[in-house]
Parts: C-alpha cells; sequence; structure tokens
C-alpha cells in the first residue's frame, strides 16, 4: 500500500490501483454522511477532483492521485456513507484505476513513511 | 492560539477528550471522542452536557429595567412574569437583527444571556441606552439537555421537577445558587445553569459521573439547533434579515405591534411594523435536499434546473442525524415559501432538488 500527502491510500490490484482515505482521514473527518463517486470510464488527469467526501462537519475532495482511468467506483459507499469510518482501508475504498505508467506510484509514502508523515 | 480566552471548564473539556477549537473568540471543544453523530444521538434519547460560559450573562437592575429594556428589543419585557423567560432580538435602526438573546425576569432584575460573538457588541449596546447594566464575569453557563436532563439533575437539586418549560428559579445545589431557566437550543426538553466559576467543575464532574450524561461540542450543538429549527445567529438572522423576513413573528407580542398599547418604541420600528403589516418580500424557510447531498451555507437556490438568476441561499446546512438526511435553512421569496415548493440547490456546479419544508425538523420535546 501506498499513501499520499492527501492522504489517500493506493493499492495494486492486478492491472489496476485501488483508492481510498486513510484511517487517519477518516478520524479527521468524523462521521461521514455522504460520498459523491467519480463516473466509471471518466479519464482524469493527477490532481483532479475524483470524488467529495461530506462528513457532519465539511465536504473534502478526493484527488485523483495520478494521469489514469476510472474504471470502477464503490457504489456501497453511496448507500452506506459510514463504511468510510468503519473501515476505511478496507471495504471503504472509493474507485479504482487504470493508470498509464504504474512506476508512478514510487513517487508516494511507504506506510512507515507516512505514519512519519502524520506523527 | 494564544490570544483566545478559555473557559473555567477548559481544564476538564481536555481530561475528557475534547477536540478544542477557535469559537467567538474562545478555545471551546467542538467533539469528544463520541463524536459528532454520537453525541447528536447522546442528545436526543439520554442527557448531554455542553459548556456554553462563552456566552455573555448580563444582569439588568433598577426599577424600570423592563421599560427601559423594551427600548432596545420589539418584545413585551414589562409583561414577562417573575420566574418566567423569553426569546428577544435586538434590532437595529433599519429592522435588522443584532442579536438574539434570552431575557428573565427574576424578581428584582432582569437576567439576559447573548451570544458570545455579539457579547462586546451588545454589552455596549446595553450600556449606552440603559442604566443599571452589570456583565456577570465570574459565573459559568452550562447546559443539560436531552430526555433524562431532567433526572440527572433533580439528583442534584430535587427542585427542577417543579420547573416547565421557560421558566427560571434559583435553586441550591450544596450551599451554592445556581440560576436554572428549563430551556436550551437542542429541541430538546432541558436546562441552562448558571454557576459560579468557582463551582463550575465539581458541577459538571457531578453530572458527568450519571450514566445519562455526556459532554456534548459545538458540532453536535449545531446539528441539534438546526433540526429543531433555531437560528444561528449571524447565519440565519443578521443585521440585514428583518424579524418577519427570519420567520421570527411570534417573538413579537401583540402589544408592541401596531395597534398594541406599546406599539413600537423599538430601534427600526418602522421597518419592523411594516413587514409584519404588510409581509415582508422573502422569508427563512426550511429545506430538504432531494439527494443524499448536503447544502451548506452559502449554497445558492435557483427557481428552475437551468438559467435564471439565484433566488436565495442556504444559511444552516448539514446532515441531521435524528432526521437522517440532509437538511437546510435559508432564504426563499414569498411567493416560492409555500410547503412543497420544489426548488435547486447548487451544490459543486450541479443544481440538485431540494423542498421547501416546515420548521422544526424534528418535533420540540419541551416540557410545557
Amino acid at each position: 500500500m501506498k499513501f499520499t500527502e492527501d492522504h489517500e491510500w493506493l493499492k495494486v490490484d492486478g492491472d489496476l490501483i485501488v483508492v481510498g482515505i486513510t484511517a487517519h482521514a477518516a478520524e479527521q473527518l468524523g462521521d461521514v454522511v455522504f460520498v459523491e463517486l467519480p463516473e466509471p470510464e471518466t479519464q482524469v488527469t493527477k490532481g483532479d477532483e475524483a470524488s467529495v467526501i461530506e462528513s457532519v462537519k465539511a465536504a473534502s475532495d478526493i484527488l485523483a492521485p495520478l494521469d489514469g482511468e476510472i474504471v470502477a467506483v464503490n457504489d456501497a459507499l453511496a448507500d452506506n456513507p459510514g463504511l468510510v469510518n468503519e473501515d476505511p482501508q478496507g471495504d471503504a475504498w472509493f474507485f479504482k484505476m487504470k493508470i498509464d505508467d504504474m512506476s508512478a506510484l514510487d513517487e508516494y509514502m511507504s506506510e512507515d513513511q507516512y505514519n512519519e508523515f502524520i506523527a | 492560539m494564544t490570544d483566545l480566552n478559555r473557559t473555567c471548564l477548559y481544564d476538564l473539556h481536555l481530561e475528557t477528550g475534547a477536540k478544542m477549537v477557535p469559537f467567538a473568540g474562545y478555545e471551546m471543544p467542538v467533539q469528544y471522542p463520541m463524536g459528532v453523530m454520537g453525541e447528536h444521538t447522546q442528545t436526543r434519547t439520554k442527557a448531554g452536557l455542553f459548556d456554553v460560559s462563552h456566552m455573555g450573562q448580563v444582569i439588568l437592575r433598577g426599577p424600570d429595567a423592563a421599560a427601559q429594556l423594551e427600548t432596545l428589543v420589539p418584545v413585551n419585557i414589562q409583561g414577562l412574569a417573575e420566574g418566567r423567560q423569553r426569546y428577544a432580538l435586538f434590532t437595529n435602526d433599519q429592522g435588522g437583527i443584532m442579536d438574539d438573546l434570552m431575557v428573565a425576569n427574576r424578581g428584582d432584575h432582569l437576567f439576559v444571556v447573548v451570544n458570545a460573538a455579539c457579547k462586546d457588541a451588545d454589552i455596549a449596546h446595553m450600556q449606552a441606552h440603559l442604566t443599571g447594566v452589570e456583565p456577570i464575569t465570574d459565573r459559568a453557563l452550562i447546559a443539560l439537555q436531552g430526555p433524562d436532563a431532567e433526572t440527572a439533575l433533580a439528583r442534584l437539586v430535587p427542585g427542577v421537577t417543579d420547573m416547565r418549560f421557560m421558566d427560571v428559579a434559583t435553586l441550591d445545589w450544596d450551599g451554592t445558587a445556581l440560576w436554572i431557566s428549563r430551556s436550551g437550543y437542542t429541541g430538546e426538553d432541558g436546562f441552562e445553569i448558571s454557576v459560579p466559576d468557582t463551582r463550575a467543575e465539581r458541577l459538571c464532574r457531578a453530572l458527568l459521573e450519571m450514566d445519562e450524561v455526556m459532554p456534548i461540542g459545538l458540532g453536535a450543538r449545531d446539528s441539534l439547533r438546526l433540526e429543531a429549527g433555531l437560528c444561528l445567529y449571524g447565519h440565519d438572522i443578521t443585521t440585514d434579515t428583518t424579524p418577519s423576513e427570519g420567520n421570527l413573528n411570534w417573538a413579537i407580542q401583540k402589544i408592541r405591534r401596531t395597534g398594541g398599547a406599546r406599539e413600537g418604541g423599538f430601534p427600526g420600528a418602522e421597518r419592523i411594523l411594516k413587514d409584519l403589516a404588510d409581509g415582508p418580500s422573502r422569508l427563512r424557510v426550511g429545506l430538504l435536499p432531494q439527494t443524499r447531498a448536503p447544502m451548506r451555507e452559502g449554497t445558492p437556490l435557483f427557481a428552475s434546473a437551468d438559467g435564471d438568476a439565484p433566488i436565495g441561499a442556504i444559511t444552516s446546512g448539514g446532515f441531521g442525524p435524528s432526521v437522517g438526511a440532509p437538511i437546510s435553512m435559508g432564504y426563499v421569496p414569498v411567493a416560492l415559501s409555500e410547503i412543497g415548493t420544489k426548488l435547486f440547490g447548487e451544490v459543486r456546479g450541479k443544481r440538485l432538488p431540494v423542498t421547501v419544508a416546515p420548521l422544526p425538523f424534528r418535533p420540540s420535546t419541551y416540557r410545557k
């Protein structure tokens, strides 16, 4: 698993990467009440707003971590946004991307580096 | 956060795990480990304890204190019975609202509670126009709210069971005089308690030891009051909104209206009485977003899904945990204020449907 400074996690799943938000981010956001997911088959550029997450406190953007195509989204989050608090780094993934260049993942932090980053 | 004030309960907040944020010049608890949603539900189902010591407490003394205060508010203060409390508004010369406040008749004086963000201005305003203004600086203010509030508080102060909604009383707790009102800002039955700073922490600890009571932060305070349809000053009502626009006609008793025995005589009376007689051109209403996306403060409102200029805006909005859906309040033209009117709110560039709905979003449970 790789981690971004925007508190997203990225996991390789075959030729796709799975994207979600970290447990630390979920805790900071508080109770999540709404998730707006991207349309599948959308081309995104790194830094694009790919999803919106609303907690009881505020709205936050989930940015596309890399260039690529959104190929699947987690519809379970639309029905049960609270899943983001229950299992942020597991069942509550946001979307799966096909990325142009898997080596681009290397720029992101390891789990140890991320834990240091948020410490 | 060096220039922020702290209430006398600051250490207790830290001890109970509060996350502190700046609010109206104070470091205040926004949430505790339970989280906003849990704290909201706690208050709706059991009892929640709030520190609201940042609010302003002021005594108005003198034989004509009520008559004097009536020169600043469009409210019947002289008719307020001893031991009773009433909602009031400071208005300005244009008929706008400078603050909302609670006024209690405590026998030989009036006791008023004003919003934290406005308290310096309110006190200056009162001192400029009234005599006998005594700001209280040595008492904390706490609120105990929820269906179990009476049971919990009665263990310490048995006399509270005799109080009904909007009663005020001075009751003894272990040698300390508590100034108690049966009121609050959640839509629940409950109490607000003014207690000397020196005794506040002990009182809070005694309440928090009880199974029914948990500490509640500003986050849940906001979702609770929003579900109850209560205005947040500076957002839902401001110096740009008149009482009628704010849907607060009920706060202006007949005696202060046109034709009443003490008609007018408050700042902005001409505009406020005209609004009351003719009706305002816009109105604060409840709004239920029809998707799951919350519509927050500032969301522009439109009459149709495309084109046109905004017809209004959301002034408060979020998720209502007890409603189980997003809820908002905002201003719309009177012609579009009928319950059930379908409008659109623009969220992140998309116009999403929203329906005008009755307030409160959840029935209040006051002990009347």
